[in-house]
């Protein structure tokens, strides 16, 4: 009874001081910032703005009418092409500094064919020679034109059992690259970028997505009926909705029709970088993939994960998509990490109420918003200049320089994720392993928290060789040292029981 | 005098309990002659038992305090100990309680105290196994931590395995029976959740009625 009651007695004290020790859950609260980022659990913190809202420019402030639904926007050098659909023409701008001013307004060509007017245009593309190419939308076809606006070219439905008959043709993205080969997206084709030689011959696709084989579906099928077979939804393949062609002239495509479920299991890819083949090379190194917002609401009649529409990479590899859904704008770096995020819904400067289109200038973006018809301009702070900084040291090899530069990011923003494994790295090279271990611990950076631990356990063990080996025989000799131990008390217990019985004798 | 017999007593019981403790390590690695002997030859105890549970309470727990966070995402402003001492607790009631109510009608020999005891000595193993895990985790790198997993593996199979031959010992079952009395204990502890889930609604029902028509009987008078 005793015994129990002690048993008992003990374990109410080891509940009672676990009882002590805190165990509130703790809320994630909505950050108020308009600068975000997200931790290793996928929580947003503040952040300081890497980019800052600096002007907005609409048709009134440019002195003409007022951009209609536009779709797209192109740069070349220091203008910027707007494609305002509704109004079927393009505006070109020459941005000087700050001052936006209206360069051209195309309306009409000239050139041997029958309609020499856009209709409904949805995006362009300027080539290095001043060249333009137009998805004219609603003429079902894509013009290539020169610098004077005569016509050179004019591709419309290509005779291709690839494409379905009975639908028209309906260009809504291209882009064009060095060699003059047309890469575009048009409606209700989804076996991905039809890709055209620089004679207007289709080729064919590129960047169709893997159809991928579904157990599941597959064990679903084999015991449904021919009815039940017809009403389930067929896989439809990846439609895009953007494209952006780089410098080194990868393909950059978006897309929005994914499902929820998809994005967990990194199948759905918003975001996708494809080769001259057509694969998808986009490096997704971070903790989460690049799908924009990793936690989101249903409400407001924002539902839902980001959808992004439209993308812009710059020299130095870093991309920047926008969402329409929350009018956010996504920075990540070539590595796939989340550099930052900022934006929001709302008529505020630095808001936007259905972006469509983003650009860069150099280090600017402009961003365009369909409703309102309006180019936000935003400009890199001192804060997005420091982390660019880091990543551009870090890419041309100097690791350390690359350090110093996260470390002035640390100081203005504590929770900074890649600073703090970039200053790890540059420890790591330093040799200070175990500098190294913590940077990388506070960031749960296992792949590098390894790496330095694997350096500083050979290095103590090294150093103290000799009380590893003098443990090691110790615990060697542990087992020999017990059995003599044993076989001692166990002949003096023999010795004692035959000294009892003598004695009872 | 009577000071010498409680001390001597109080001796006794609690070398019984240390024996009763050290006979975990001889079921663990002689399961049948182990769990027949726990119970038919006493040499099981109730406070072993206990014991047991709580040592796996705290290996529980500091396994994910102290696994390398290599090897251990827990985020802990979101665990709750509590909820954490129950995930083990309940199931290992419940199932205790179904397993008796099951084996009571199908001649099982084990008394409810049995039932229990075996399954605290099952644990045995995970004790055994997870505590030097959660200390080797912090000297090893995230490649060789893989074989870590295999541990934790083994150590819940080792008490899987376990708690099948105890209810084959205690109960006096032959392997198949006891493989379905483990099944039905399962679909039994699912009927006591329903049960208990039914009776805590039906009693908030009955007692929101209660209130209301107390609320309804003051509204009237003033």
């Amino acid at each position: 009874m005793k015994l129990k009651r002690k048993i008992a007695t003990a374990l109410l004290g080891v509940m009672a001081v676990i009882a002590v020790c805190p165990a509130g859950v703790a809320n994630a609260t909505k950050v108020n910032t308009y600068t975000y980022n997200y931790d290793y659990w996928g929580i947003e913190y503040e952040s300081p703005d890497a980019y800052k809202p600096v002007s907005y420019t609409d048709g009134r402030v440019l002195g003409i009418t007022s951009f209609k639904g536009p779709q797209g926007m192109f740069v070349r050098d220091n203008s910027l092409f707007v494609v305002d659909t509704g109004n079927n023409r393009i505006v070109e701008i020459a941005v000087d500094g700050e001052t936006l001013t209206v360069a051209k307004e195309i309306t009409e060509f000239t050139g041997d064919t029958e309609v020499l007017t856009l209709s409904a245009p949805r995006d362009v593309y300027v080539d290095e020679n001043g060249d333009f190419y137009v998805a004219d939308t609603g003429n079902f076809r894509i013009l290539h034109l020169n610098k004077e606006l005569q016509l050179i070219k004019e591709i419309t439905k290509p005779d291709s059992a690839l494409l379905d008959a009975g639908n028209p043709f309906e260009p809504t993205k291209i882009v064009v690259d060095r060699a003059g080969r047309m890469f575009a997206l048009a409606k209700n084709v989804n076996k991905g970028v039809m890709q055209f030689e620089a004679d207007g011959n289709f080729i064919g696709f590129i960047g169709a997505s893997e159809v991928t084989f579904n157990m599941s579906d597959y064990i679903k099928k084999m015991f449904s009926t021919k009815a039940q077979k017809d009403q389930m939804i067929d896989f439809v393949p990846t439609e895009y909705n953007n494209l952006y062609i780089d410098n080194k002239a990868f393909i950059y495509c978006t897309t929005d029709t994914f499902e929820e479920a998809a994005l967990d299991d990194g199948s759905a890819k918003p975001i996708r970088k494809l080769n001259s083949l057509g694969g998808d090379i986009l490096i997704r190194n971070g903790e989460y993939f690049p799908i924009g917002d990793i936690q989101y609401d249903w409400f407001a009649g924002m539902n839902g994960p980001s959808r992004i529409v439209d993308i812009t990479a710059m020299e130095d590899e870093t991309y920047y998509v926008v969402d329409r859904i929350r009018g956010r704008i996504f920075g990540y770096d070539e590595q796939g990490h989340l550099l930052y995020a900022f934006g929001g819904p709302g008529n505020k400067l630095g808001y936007f109420t259905y972006p469509i289109s983003i650009v860069h200038i150099g280090t600017d973006l402009y961003v365009l918003d369909s409703t309102t018809g309006g180019i936000t301009r935003f400009c890199r702070t001192e804060f997005g200049q420091l982390i660019h900084s880091a990543l551009d040291e870090y890419t041309i090899g100097n690791y350390d320089g690359s350090a110093e530069y996260w470390k002035q990011v640390l100081e203005m923003n504590g929770n900074y994720e890649l600073a703090y494994i970039g200053i790890g790295r540059s420890l790591l090279r330093q040799k200070d392993y175990k500098g190294a271990m913590e940077y990388f611990k506070v960031m749960r950076d296992v792949d590098n928290y390894s790496r330095a631990w694997k350096y500083y356990r050979k290095d103590w063990i090294e150093n103290n060789l000799g009380y590893v080996i003098v443990v090691l025989v110790i615990l060697g000799f542990i087992p020999v040292i017990v059995k003599k131990i044993k076989k001692i008390r166990w002949e003096a217990k023999e010795q004692y029981e035959l000294e009892c019985e003598s004695k009872n004798k | 005098m009577s000071l010498n017999v409680k001390a001597k007593i109080n001796k006794q019981s609690m070398q019984r309990f240390w024996e009763s403790l050290r006979y975990a390590f001889y079921v663990m690695t002689h399961p049948f002659d182990g769990f027949w002997d726990l119970v038919h030859e006493k040499r099981g105890s109730l406070a072993a038992a206990n014991v047991l549970l709580l040592l796996t309470f705290l290996t529980n727990l500091w396994s994910m305090r102290f696994t390398n966070f290599m090897f251990n995402d827990v985020r802990w402003e979101r665990v709750n100990i509590w909820a954490q001492i129950l995930g083990i607790l309940a199931p290992l009631l419940i199932y205790c309680v179904a397993n008796w109510c099951l084996t009571t009608l199908f001649d099982g020999k084990g008394r409810l105290k049995d039932i229990y005891m075996g399954m605290c000595y099952s644990l045995t193993p995970y004790i055994l196994i997870m505590n030097p895990v959660t200390i080797i985790s912090n000297f090893v790198t995230e490649e060789e931590g893989a074989f870590l997993v295999y541990f934790n593996y083994l150590a819940l199979a080792w008490c899987a395995i376990w708690i099948l031959i105890s209810v084959m010992q205690i109960h006096d079952y032959s392997l198949m029976k006891a493989i379905l009395a483990i099944v039905f204990s399962i679909v039994g502890m699912m009927i006591i959740v329903f049960l208990i889930m039914l009776f805590f609604s039906l009693v908030s029902d009955a007692i929101a009625f209660f209130i209301s028509v107390g609320k309804e009987i003051l509204f009237r008078i003033y």
